[in-house]
């Protein structure tokens, strides 16, 4: 069964999850743009932006598991999840800077004094050198430095994570389902890890 | 009783311009003037400013409302199960008259009247509404304030099975607010029963709600069913949540930033994807009207 899906998915090229990928912001901006998505389109797509870029991270954290305790071999879809997770973020970004705040000294401002903003950049710089080392050449030259420097994402998904619990006014479910699901995914590595150094 | 306070917003106050110029020739093109001609004809209305009220859509679909879901859309799909009549308030505490006053015997006092008023979320969007409704101060009058009294408090109904989003524990239900009672005397302050000429909506806080246009949103409480006059300040919900974000007073202030939001500016919705934001303005606009409220008092510290 896990055999049949994973031949089935071999024949799958990763070039349709980038296109598949590129399909939904610009389904959002349609609809904000036509006002398919309420009365405040920029918080629309904003959030839509944010929320589907941490699914992609939380969706990438789950290959390694999956492949682990399952067998489903989702690796080769990997980058293309990774450097969607880096779109969505960069245009989540875009939205806040250029259609949410606009005004510089407030953007600047909101930055150094709002923490779930601070987060979020520190989140967003750390995907950079992840986005910029996601291809063959710098993977051939960072060798296995390239696995020590993508662990980021480990950071990266839970600073993320973070951002959406201290944006939440009150006590709501939602962005905690979200933390503990990527805390567990995280906690999941921890005794390979443990397993291999005591090795 | 009524019109102690003069509206200066019109009509012509309600949604930025370029959408309410589309919508007025999209009604004029369906000859349905008649229902928006009636609203704020009232004299003095020129504005240097042209604001205008929302629609009737952004009104009613865009709500903050955690007791049926914390999603904007969320009250609008689920508050229309909710049971608004019979329904009676509460009216107990330092005052003459205590009791349960039927809400359609409180209406049967009041002379309702419109006010479009501007409203101005924490979250830092605003609206203009044209609300219908009375002054809380005539409601006060009919039970009667005491001589002790300092603080209004209300309540907002606590109906689990209505009320889907009460499941969770967002907050500390019922919702709670409250006012010092010289806020809540101001003339501004309203009781409202209606938006457009139309009776209260569910999701807007049918069937009576309150309406503090200087202060942040979440100040207007809605679905009233408990009004109490204290000696000392209420506990209000948000402050019980988060009280270095939300304060007893919660006026609107541009120059007091909250920690998640700037407030110096807002976005006026309606305007589409492409609107930008609009300064915020001292007491949201009203300050002329209830700055001297606060004659005295540090208003960084009392936010």
């Amino acid at each position: 069964m896990i055999d049949r899906c994973n031949q089935m998915l071999r024949r799958l090229p990763p070039w349709g999850l980038y296109l598949l990928g590129a399909f939904y912001p610009a389904w959002l901006l349609y609809l904000g743009l036509t006002g398919g998505s309420g009365p405040d389109p920029v918080k629309a797509l904003e959030h839509g932006l944010g929320e589907a870029a941490l699914q992609l991270v939380i969706l990438g954290l789950f290959v390694t598991p999956l492949r682990r305790f399952t067998g489903l071999n989702l690796l080769r879809f990997r980058r293309a999840i990774g450097i969607l997770a880096f779109a969505y973020v960069t245009l989540h970004l875009l939205v806040w800077l250029v259609l949410d705040v606009q005004i510089l000294s407030q953007i600047l401002r909101d930055i150094a004094k709002r923490p779930y903003i601070t987060i979020g950049m520190v989140g967003f710089a750390l995907m950079l050198p992840l986005a910029l080392t996601s291809n063959n050449r710098a993977t051939r030259w960072l060798g296995p430095r390239w696995r020590q420097l993508h662990r980021l994402t480990y950071l990266v998904a839970l600073l993320g994570g973070l951002h959406y619990v201290m944006l939440a006014k009150g006590f709501q479910m939602e962005p905690l389902i979200y933390l503990a699901v990527i805390v567990t995914l995280l906690l999941l590595r921890l005794p390979r890890q443990t397993k291999r150094r005591l090795a | 009783m009524a019109h102690r306070w003069t509206n200066t917003l019109s009509a012509a106050d309600v949604t930025p311009k370029q959408a309410y110029l589309n919508r007025r020739q999209i009604m004029a093109g369906l000859g349905g003037m008649a229902g928006l001609a009636g609203l704020g004809a009232l004299p003095g209305a020129a504005q240097a400013e042209t604001l205008e009220p929302n629609s009737w859509e952004d009104v009613t679909t865009y709500c903050n409302y955690y007791e049926f879901g914390t999603g904007k859309g969320d009250p609008a799909k689920n508050a229309g199960q909710l049971t608004t009549t019979p329904w009676s308030v509460k009216i107990d505490g330092l005052v003459d008259r205590p009791g349960d006053y039927d809400f359609q015997k409180i209406l049967g006092e009041m002379t309702l009247e419109e006010r479009i008023y501007r409203f101005r979320c924490v979250e830092a969007w605003s609206m203009v509404v044209p609300w219908m409704g009375f002054e809380l101060a005539d409601l006060l009058a009919l039970a009667g304030v005491q001589e002790g009294a300092k603080y209004v408090s209300f309540e907002t109904l606590y109906r689990p099975s209505e009320m889907p989003g009460t499941a969770y524990p967002v907050l500390d239900w019922p919702y709670r607010e409250g006012l010092r009672l010289d806020e809540a005397l101001h003339p501004l302050t309203l009781m409202a029963t209606g938006i457009f000429g139309k009776d209260l909506p569910n999701q807007n806080g049918a069937p009576l709600r309150l309406v503090v246009p200087w202060k942040y949103g979440f100040k207007s409480i809605k679905s009233i069913v408990r009004i109490s006059l204290t000696d000392t300040q209420p506990q209000t919900s948000w402050n019980m949540a988060n009280a270095r974000e939300y304060g007893f007073y919660s006026n609107v202030n541009p120059k007091v930033s909250h920690p998640r939001w700037s407030q110096a500016t807002e976005r006026r919705l309606g305007g589409g994807l492409f609107a930008g934001r609009d300064d915020t303005l001292m007491f949201n606009g009203y300050e002329e009207e209830v700055a001297s409220l606060y004659d005295g008092m540090d208003l960084t510290k009392h936010f």
